[in-house]
């Protein structure tokens, strides 16, 4: 199981992906909002989606997980 | 004018708020959650906290302004940039109050906050525009159509953007149709108005811009130019007075179209008329800024002039002081803005700053909203500070900034700081002879 986390503090704009859906390594899976700034968010690996840990909308913090993929 | 609210946070409500002290003029500032411990808030006469840490629900709410500046006495509010401050409604909402509004008119914040009215009423005036739509767009094809007419590359836009923000550069018809709707939808989140407008690319263009400043009676001046053609992601990072590359002719006559904008929308207060100027220094009007703006202090420092103070004056009904004749420029000043953000992918670095020491050097000033020890929020602008360098030539100016830069060090967030040094390295920039793709050159070379 592997996580993808927030890589800095910001607010989740959009998920790109929804449970099941299958990934590769540096495919974008969500977009967030930090700073005025879009920050496209990527797979660091190839996997499943398992779970969604955050909604669009919702502020993360740098290393909250996101993503969880098996 | 007795008591000023700032509807703004960090750097630009720490300079307003020193100037109204030195002018003896209470201030009220107000401050989200996420800013309730800024250095600045100590400065002000009252703080009021406004609301939550998005922008949405503290610095751009109206009606809590509007019932922070009632419930503390103001008579006035400054907008500062950025938030609230080119915002018509804002601008009624403030009057409608009965509180005087330190900028212009609502009607003229209107009309040029409408990039699409805002090129024909130049054009009528007579100030050059950049070739492109005169109406909005709505379709791909109608995109495809002005596209057609003036000339790939094109540069697609939202109708109610600025700030380097829903604009993308389409180099062919292709390109463009892929952009439209993802553009459109950007410009409906963002503005609130899916309105998107065409205008030719000017490859290789300056951006350089000219501070107006106008009074009720309808006198208008301008302070010269601002050179602002440093840029990433059609944001700027660097500026600078004089345009250093520019001819003494084309000065003359971008200073004199920025002053017939101006005067065509009976405009008062400081504002800002930007242009795109190409190899050939011909050049096109791009868009009005009805505000101060942020990079005001190079022009403040080769004038001499505190441009709040003079904001404040007008707004209070008093001719400028000064007219045309009696303002000269003396020296250079270059603007660094110092970003929390990574050099090199310029993404944002929110966070902490741990510590944070600037070496002291004559005719450098710092504006900043945050000191050692200081969040920096993940909810704003990345601007955490804007170094200004003033010295009687560019080669001293830029040998200051390299001392001040070297002598700089800052923890706890990245910024670009190692972008502005190497920047004070690179021949173009140290020449003079750049434009808006320098700072993409720069990262491609390395």
């Amino acid at each position: 199981m592997r996580h993808i986390e927030a890589p800095m503090a910001g607010t989740l704009l959009s998920v790109l992906v929804k449970k099941g859906d299958e990934v590769k390594a540096g495919d974008q899976v969500a977009v967030l909002e930090s700073m005025k700034m879009e920050i496209p968010i990527e797979s660091g690996a190839d996997g499943t989606v398992a779970e969604i840990k955050a909604a669009a909308g919702d502020f993360v913090n740098e290393g909250d997980p996101l993503i969880v993929l098996v | 004018m007795k008591r000023v609210l700032i509807a703004n946070r960090g750097e630009i409500a720490a300079r307003i708020i020193k100037t109204c002290r030195r002018l003896g003029i209470e201030t009220v500032a107000v401050y989200s959650d996420a800013d309730r411990d800024l250095p600045y808030l100590e400065q002000a006469t009252v703080a009021r906290r406004i609301g939550e840490p998005p922008a949405a629900k503290s610095y751009m709410k109206i009606d809590a302004l509007i019932e922070a500046a009632k419930a503390t006495g103001c008579d006035a509010v400054h907008p500062g940039y950025g938030f609230l401050s080119e915002n018509p409604a804002f601008v009624r909402a403030v009057e409608e109050a009965g509180l005087v509004f330190i900028g212009p008119d609502a009607e003229a914040v209107r009309l040029m906050g409408d990039k699409i009215a805002a090129r024909a009423h130049m054009k009528a005036a007579g100030v050059p525009v950049v070739p492109g739509s005169d109406h909005p767009v709505t379709t791909p094809d109608e995109a495809a159509a002005v596209a057609d007419r003036v000339g790939y590359p094109v540069m697609l836009k939202a109708a109610a953007g600025g700030g380097g923000i829903g604009m993308v550069r389409c180099a062919d018809r292709e390109a463009l149709e892929r952009a439209f709707v993802s553009t459109q939808t950007r410009a409906k989140t963002y503005f609130g108005n899916a309105a998107l407008f065409i205008e030719k690319a000017i490859e290789g263009g300056r951006h350089i811009e000219v501070q107006i400043f106008g009074d009720k009676s309808g006198r208008v001046i301008h302070l010269f130019e601002r050179e602002c053609s440093v840029q990433r992601r059609h944001q700027k990072v660097v500026e600078e007075a004089p345009a250093p590359s520019l001819s003494e002719a084309t000065r003359r006559a971008i200073t004199q179209a920025a002053v017939r904008a101006a005067r065509a929308v009976r405009y008062h207060n400081a504002g800002t008329v930007e242009f795109i100027v190409d190899a050939d220094e011909k050049f096109y009007f791009l868009e009005m800024n009805t505000r101060l703006q942020v990079e005001h202090p190079v022009t403040e420092a080769i004038t001499g002039l505190d441009l709040v103070e003079w904001q404040v004056a007008v707004a209070d009904g008093q001719p400028l002081s000064l007219g045309q004749d009696d303002i000269r420029p003396r020296g250079a000043a270059v603007e660094f803005r110092l970003y929390a953000e990574d050099p090199e992918t310029f993404y944002p670095s929110p966070g902490t700053i741990e510590a944070w020491a600037c070496p002291d050097i004559e005719g450098v000033r710092v504006d900043t909203g945050y000191a050692a020890g200081s969040p920096v929020p993940p909810f704003y602008d990345p601007m955490i500070a804007k170094v200004i360098v003033h010295a009687p030539d560019r080669a001293a100016v830029l040998q200051k900034a390299r001392r001040f830069f070297t002598g700089m060090t800052i923890r706890g967030i990245k910024t670009n700081q190692a972008l502005h040094l190497k920047l004070l390295s690179d021949p173009r920039f140290v020449a003079g002879q750049y434009d808006t793709s320098l700072l993409n050159r720069m990262a491609k070379e390395k």
